[in-house]
């Protein structure tokens, strides 16, 4: 599989990433080399099988639904790096 | 050419759980920006989300009363998109195997009834809030509605005008008021409806390009978008020109639907089965339990109160509409055992000072048991209609004890037929005016007697007693 | 007192008789902490002040009789993607170059509640992505028994602070092998345990259904107590196993009879280092000495568990890694002005160019148009893997493999081509896509005089099994401590 500047760009589009030119082309290389080593999974017949997403079969783990008294504003917006009026700040976003 | 418009709807509820979906955050509406808030829902590296079981026990009742298949072995998903008011940068979903599918619910327009299928019922968690307004170059992000747990009720695209629409919200909004899951309250934001609306020419089966319309937060909103898009959309084809798929939005001051940005319509979210939360396998034992702990919901209730109770088909419907009227009428009327009385203060009563109050049924604290009270003290003949209507309105405004306040203000009728006896014999011997015309026959001077009876009781005296005892004074004589 | 040779229970053994101090101990590990991790950086924080106020109160409650653990008043290094509460958990990145969690993950909780003193944070690769520690932005941790070579990854800081005796143990975690080969190149013992057996809550999340934090020790005895320690059920995590707990009383003592090894032969093929092969082997005879039933078999398919493998955990790295945007925690580019500038450019100058390379594969993968032709079909691979183990252990108690192709590379040998890292991971990624317990343990060396490593695999929850197999090849060979010998004389 080719790895091009269109998928190139729609991948830094979906990660929210830009690569500079040198990165670009470096990324175009490893993933091409990558995809067409993964791609050695056609060989394997799966057609119908499972698709294991959880590496166990356990299901149903709940919680009791209790309100419990939530954290110190102070500690959620500590590590932020802009903060306002006990709101994290973001540029303007328009709709 | 004649024109068909064909809909769908996304609605999203609020579930009314006290618990946020994934953490032990209150689910509270309100509160000082960021205070219901956690390292779970604010997003921070390392946390996880643990599953609150009230959740999927809505969502299998509110797929219950939609007539939906449970789907018994069902998974969360990641939705995955960068956006400020989302801090994980993924809303976990279902996508794959949603809880509830094809299921329906019964609407009725102008005596056509109507059955709208239901695509599907999934769970999911709500996203912050993000505060435009006072800075011109900045935003602020409040995480406090983070991980409130929604249903999103996804029907098939089975109506054909608004009046449907409409119809089928309402029936939507009282149904999950009554299984208790959420409160539907459009300004609050804990019922939002989207609508995909498109138009093909009547007859053609396949479907036009269709447009979204999101969060539009209010029935009347929703109505008028309806009426505004379809008719944007046929003069956009009648043009020549074609409907673009799309994100649009209602502005309310306008009157018009606008085009989001296009770039909010090419998504790809990415989505794959969470891998921090476990399936959730739903037992037959489960589902019947569910079953069994479901209440009686509007229609049901309609039906019985006509039936059972004796009630009109209007005042059934007058009741039903709102949960805390009708509870109110079934508990007041198992209490003093008169349905018709109950019946009568609520829609009579009550709904005038509430409307008065400018209050709605859910905030009022009107007590069955003092209603009842109310009714019994009526029909046993110790108040009048007038002193039943007082105290009730004492009852509604300062919630006062019915009998005590019937003492302090000394209205209860006068039960001592000697008194009675006594100022009727004062009546005959000060009117004979109107004795002579009642032995010539007119029945209108017995009519005066009774009030000029009463008038001297000031009108506590029970008016069949007074008619009685003047009656047999009178023949006496 | 020389202790640096000290496991860790004879160090708890030893404050527990009063021969030593809490205080003196961690005050002894906190200065060769700073005259040797100059050279070996395994180091992202030291909390000289802090582990000292830690030790006293230690101490304090040992004296009066409160605390009675083994582990009590014994220093530990954390790896630092495991969050510690007002002390920086970096993840080696400078995405969270300032990044101090307002809260203790599950397993510092345990840890401390045992009355273990943290001395500071371990590096690792950016994220835990990697195998060498080379891609952490606080620079390449080296491996003790040679400065030129690295430490393996991703917990080489914890694995060489371990083998150069800067801690008597450390926590790591392992997605892929994490824990596994830098104990194996650095000449250590480490536990990578069953999927749930451990909480993962304040474990950064890199793959969230391969993810398990284990015990890095000088020996197997050490891990095995460490693991009882850090384990058990936790409601935070959803995916933390109830009613379960560890029981290791079975597994100090006795011989090897009737347990059955299984030697998969196709693990003992090409790419394979002679050297590495020989030591394993060797190291399979001694254990059919100690009564063990060797037999061998083929499992093909785990020449399919690299592809699935890095399907699955750049897909889940992809959107457990999306929430650092410059918002909420860490690095905020200054550059730009809106908002999608904010995103773009925090994570662009924040990540390094391994992680963005994972993020983008995992993007793609995911993306529509290829998640059936990728990542489902990871899944469903994973799900044959699985099945592979499962026949395996009809046929066998456990699985004895190397744990790398090789002993510890060059630095900068294979940092420009990440697909030949990934092949290094050949022998440690189907443990985590199947969610089995591993051991890793010293058995050698190469004619450099770097160390060899083993490993043994079993079935879901067989840890006790895997450590009486461990202690019993341990108390027969002296492999283990070599490294620590080798380590005496001054050399840090």
């Amino acid at each position: 599989m080719i790895i091009d500047d269109k998928l190139i760009a729609y991948l830094e589009e979906l990660s929210r990433l830009h690569l500079s030119d040198d990165e670009k082309e470096r990324a175009k290389e490893d993933l091409s080399k990558i995809i067409s080593y993964v791609n050695k999974l056609s060989e394997l017949d799966t057609e119908g099988l499972e698709a294991m997403s959880h590496p166990f079969d356990y299901t149903n783990n709940f919680r009791t639904d209790e309100a419990k008294p939530s954290f110190d504003r102070e500690l959620i917006l500590k590590n932020a790096p802009k903060s306002k009026d006990g709101c994290f700040l973001v540029p303007k976003t328009v709709e | 050419m004649a024109w068909e418009t064909v809909i769908g709807l996304e609605v999203h509820v609020e579930l009314s759980t006290k618990s946020k979906i994934f953490c032990s955050c209150t689910t509270e509406f309100g509160g000082e920006p960021n205070t219901h808030v956690c390292p779970v829902c604010s997003g921070l590296p390392g946390v996880l989300p643990t599953l609150n079981k009230s959740v999927v026990e809505f969502a299998v009742k509110t797929g219950l009363a939609a007539n939906c298949e449970i789907t018994r072995y069902n998974k969360f998903d990641r939705k995955n998109y960068f956006y400020p008011d989302l801090p994980k940068a993924y809303q976990v979903s279902q996508l794959y195997l949603p809880i509830c599918r094809n299921g329906h619910i019964d609407i009725e327009v102008n005596g056509v009834k109507k059955a709208i299928g239901i695509h599907e019922i999934h769970m999911e968690e709500d996203a912050g809030k993000l505060v435009h307004d006072p800075w011109p170059d900045s935003t602020l992000v409040d995480y406090n509605r983070c991980g409130v747990p929604l249903l999103e009720i996804v029907s098939e695209p089975d109506f054909r005008n608004g009046d449907e629409v409409i119809a089928y919200l309402e029936k939507l909004r009282d149904t999950l008021i009554y299984l208790g899951v959420s409160d539907c309250k459009m300004q609050e934001g804990s019922m939002r409806a989207d609508v995909n609306l498109s138009v093909r020419p009547v007859g053609q089966t396949e479907m036009g390009t269709r447009t979204e319309m999101k969060n539009i937060n209010s029935f009347k909103a929703i109505s008028r978008a309806i009426v505004y898009e379809s008719k944007r959309q046929i003069e956009q084809i009648e043009m020549g020109k074609r409907v673009i798929q799309e994100t649009r939005r209602w502005d309310e001051n306008k009157d018009a639907t606008y085009a989001m940005r296009s770039k909010e319509n090419a998504q790809d979210y990415r989505y794959f089965p969470e891998p921090d939360l476990l399936p959730i396998e739903i037992s037959e034992e489960w589902i019947e339990k569910a079953k069994a702990e479901m209440p009686e919901l509007a229609d049901a209730k309609r039906v019985r109160y006509v039936k059972e109770l004796g009630l009109s088909e209007y005042d059934a419907k007058v009741l039903t509409a709102e949960h805390d009227l009708a509870i109110l009428f079934e508990e007041a009327s198992a209490i003093c055992n008169e349905p018709k009385e109950v019946c009568n203060l609520i829609i009579g009563e009550l709904m005038r000072l509430i409307t008065e109050a400018q209050t709605s049924a859910d905030k009022i604290s009107v007590s069955p048991e003092k209603t009842a009270r109310i009714i019994t003290l009526t029909v046993e003949g110790k108040i009048n209609r007038n002193a039943e209507k007082e105290v009730f309105e004492a009852v509604f405004k300062e919630d006062v004890d019915p009998d005590e306040y019937i003492k302090e203000k000394g209205l209860m009728m006068l039960n001592d037929d000697s008194l009675v006896s006594d100022t009727i014999d004062e009546v005959i011997k000060n009117n004979p005016k109107s004795i002579e015309d009642y032995k010539g026959g007119k029945q209108k001077a017995f009519g005066f007697l009774v009030g000029q009876t009463m008038r001297a009781l000031k009108g506590k005296a029970n008016p069949q007693s007074v008619n009685k005892i003047l009656k047999e004074k009178l023949d006496k004589l | 007192m020389d202790f640096y040779d000290k496991t860790a229970l004879e160090t708890g053994a030893l404050i527990k008789s009063g021969k030593i101090s809490s205080p003196e101990v961690t005050k002894a590990y906190i200065e060769k902490i700073k005259s040797a991790d100059k050279e070996i950086n395994s180091f992202v924080t030291v909390l000289e002040e802090d582990a000292l106020k830690q030790a006293e109160e230690v101490q304090a409650k040992i004296d009066k009789g409160e605390l009675n653990s083994p582990l009590a008043g014994v220093p530990v290094a954390i790896k630092d993607n495991i969050c510690t509460k007002d002390i920086l958990t970096t993840c080696s990145s400078k995405m969270l170059y300032n990044f101090k969690p307002p809260y203790n993950a599950c397993v510092v909780e345990k840890l401390k509640a045992q009355g273990a003193v943290i001395v500071g944070k371990t590096n690792l690769d950016e994220f835990a992505m990697g195998g060498s520690t080379e891609t952490s932005y606080y620079g390449v941790t080296k491996n003790p028994f040679n400065t030129n070579r690295v430490s393996g990854g991703s917990s080489g800081g914890s694995a060489a602070a371990v083998a150069a005796g800067l801690v008597p143990y450390a926590l790591g975690s392992d997605t892929g092998g994490s824990i596994r080969q830098p104990c194996s190149f650095c000449g250590v013992s480490g536990i990578k345990p069953t999927y749930g057996g451990v909480s993962r809550y304040g474990l950064v999340a890199f793959a969230s259904s391969l993810d398990q934090i284990g015990p890095i020790g000088k020996d197997i005895k050490d891990c095995a107590e460490i693991l009882k320690a850090v384990s058990g059920h936790d409601e935070r995590d959803s995916t933390s196993i109830k009613d379960f707990s560890y029981d290791f009383s079975e597994s100090f003592g006795g011989d090897l009879k009737g347990m059955k090894i299984g030697v998969p032969t196709n693990y003992f093929g090409e790419g394979l280092d002679s050297e590495v092969r020989a030591a394993v082997l060797t190291a399979c005879v001694k254990l059919k000495e100690l009564g063990a039933e060797v037999i061998e078999f083929e499992m093909p398919i785990v020449d399919y568990a690299i592809p699935a493998y890095y399907i699955i955990a750049c897909a889940e790295a992809s959107s457990n890694l999306s929430r650092y945007d410059g918002i909420k925690y860490g690095y905020r580019s200054e550059k730009g002005e809106s908002l999608l500038d904010v995103f773009f450019n925090s994570r662009s100058e924040g990540f390094g160019m391994e992680v963005k390379r994972r993020i983008m594969l995992g993007s793609f993968v995911l993306s529509s148009g290829y998640f059936d032709a990728y990542y489902k079909k990871g899944l469903q691979v994973r799900g044959l893997i699985k099945k592979s183990f499962n026949e395996a252990f009809e046929k066998c108690d456990m699985i004895l493999s190397p744990v790398a192709p090789t002993t510890a590379y060059r630095i900068g040998e294979n940092v420009s081509d990440p697909l030949k890292m990934y092949l290094g991971d050949i022998y440690t990624v189907s443990v985590n896509l199947a969610g089995i317990p591993a051991v890793s343990l010293p058995c050698g060396f190469d004619s450099d005089g770097l160390p060899i490593g083993m490993q043994l695999i079993g079935q879901s929850f067989s840890e006790a099994k895997l450590v009486k197999a461990g202690y019993a090849y341990q108390q027969a060979t002296e492999y283990h401590k070599k490294t620590f010998e080798a380590m005496k004389g001054g050399r840090f």
